[in-house]
């Protein structure tokens, strides 16, 4: 199995090596091409700069491609900007892929003098969070299950194939449980 | 596992981590809101706000300071990328200001005329994260040791000449290749040689990578410069005068931005290239005195 990482900008590398520490039988690969792409059997979009993403997305045309293999089924995770361009909808400017039936506020808590890290239950784990100029979830669809909140606010969503979180598990390097659970998706899908 | 110890420790941690969320990205000098926006739309990840880009500090000369908060403000409102702005060495009442208007990152920048010529800001006494320049890993400990997030080779700012930088980088990767190498008993004379805390020394040895973020910056102007950083080991770059002194600004930071999400890929480095018009005109570094290398502020 083999579960690849955006690889245009942001927490690239955290990503890879929480994959890799996981289980020896999974690999994981950096994705900046079509043909990256078409190896993996899943795929995150890392944080980072969701404007940054989605032009660099855009100008290298793997909006069409991501955007088939999730609805085809491909198990996909979103960390921060990431699950910005999964929503369906975006405060004040155009959705991105929209394969994600929530609404997000970006950078909704404030500035970095405003990130945080909190903790909390994820899927029944407690684990910790850290919110880095973090999106609010404002809407959660009816489809979607919320996995983990804080202060009453939903901050790991799934839906079907589609995971969220608008904290950033690949900044705790000693903690690959959510990582695991990602990979456990991926595996149940095949 | 919890992550919750104590809020010093936390903020240090997330203010390493915002350095993180940079990484693969361009950061770019602008002066105006108008400006801002144009490089975010170009897919700048962060902007650095100052009143003069470096390479007209070095031709109007005078004192360079802090920018006025109001041009700030105003980039603020313009983009919603993080926004850093930078103080004078050593000033840390411009960095209490800059902390006051939540400004993201506080560059303690040689760019500006330095305010004390003995001590830098003592950095853990801000809650905001602090990007410092560095020609050496031991002045990059030693800020880092002060309470530096970020690290950037200074390179030398305003000349659109890479030289400096690239030397920065290969000094600092050769000197992490050095001390990764030394039996466990040779660190601390190592630490004690290049002037840096022998805990942050271990750190290095054990990890083989410092412990932040380490970007680019300093003479940076075409796609090319960009992604030869990139391949050097620079975790991103900055751009200063390179972008809004060329012909076709817009362009050119389109480019860099492609160049270094995809730096390690000839044909698209190429293409980034292609028909970009004139790169700012550049200063052959040795018609500068010492007094004009800007690189040579700090210690």
């Amino acid at each position: 199995m083999t579960i690849g990482v955006l690889g245009l900008q942001g927490s690239v590398a955290e990503h890879i090596k929480l994959i890799k520490s996981v289980n020896k039988k999974i690999d994981a690969i950096v994705v900046r091409t079509i043909d990256e792409l078409a190896t993996v059997d899943g795929l995150i979009i890392p944080g980072g700069e969701s404007t940054t993403l989605r032009i660099l997305l855009d100008e290298f045309k793997l909006y069409t491609p991501i955007k088939a293999r999730v609805e085809a089924g491909m198990p996909v995770w979103g960390t921060c900007a990431g699950m910005i361009l999964l929503a369906n909808r975006i405060e004040g400017e155009r959705p991105y892929f929209g394969l994600l039936d929530i609404d997000v506020k970006r950078n909704a808590y404030g500035r970095q003098i405003d990130s945080f890290v909190a903790e909390g239950d994820f899927a029944g784990m407690y684990v910790g969070m850290v919110f880095i100029r973090a999106p609010i979830v404002t809407r959660v669809g009816a489809d979607v299950e919320v996995l983990a909140e804080h202060e009453g606010k939903a901050v790991a969503v799934r839906q079907g194939n589609v995971l969220a979180t608008a904290f950033h598990p690949e900044l705790i390097a000693k903690d690959n449980r959510i990582h695991k659970y990602f990979c456990g998706m991926v595996e149940n899908c095949k | 596992m919890a992550v919750k110890d104590n809020k010093s420790n936390d903020r240090k941690l997330l203010n390493r981590n915002l350095a993180q969320m940079l990484k693969g990205g361009v950061i770019m000098d602008v002066t105006n809101a108008e400006q801002a926006q144009i490089a975010q739309a170009a897919g700048a990840v962060a902007v650095m706000a100052l009143e003069r880009v470096p390479a007209d500090i070095r031709k109007e000369g005078g004192v360079a300071r802090m920018s006025d908060p109001k041009m700030i403000a105003e980039i603020q409102n313009a983009v919603t990328i993080p926004v850093m702005a930078k103080v004078r060495i050593g000033h840390f009442v411009e960095a209490q200001i800059l902390e006051a208007i939540k400004v993201d990152f506080i560059d303690e920048s040689e760019v500006l005329t330095p305010a004390d010529d003995a001590y830098h800001i003592d950095k853990t006494k801000f809650a905001t994260p602090f990007v410092c320049g560095a020609r050496d890993l031991g002045e990059a400990l030693r800020r880092i040791a002060e309470g530096a997030s970020m690290i950037r080779t200074k390179g030398e700012a305003g000349t659109g000449n890479v030289v400096e930088a690239v030397k920065h980088m290969r000094k600092m990767r050769t000197q992490i290749a050095e001390v990764s190498a030394l039996p466990t008993d040779q660190l601390a004379t190592y630490a004690k040689e290049i002037g840096a805390p022998l805990e942050l020394v271990r750190q290095v040895a054990k990890n083989k990578a410092l412990p932040v973020v380490n970007f680019a910056a300093g003479g940076v102007a075409t796609p090319a410069d960009a992604a030869l950083m990139m391949q050097l080991g620079a975790d991103g770059v900055f751009v200063g005068s390179g972008i809004f002194k060329s012909s076709d600004p817009k362009s050119r930071a389109e480019a860099i931005v492609k160049a270094v999400a995809y730096y390690a890929d000839p044909t698209i480095l190429a293409g980034a290239s292609y028909g970009l018009g004139e790169a700012m005109r550049g200063v052959d570094l040795d018609t500068l005195t010492d007094e004009q290398r800007l690189a040579k502020r700090g210690w």
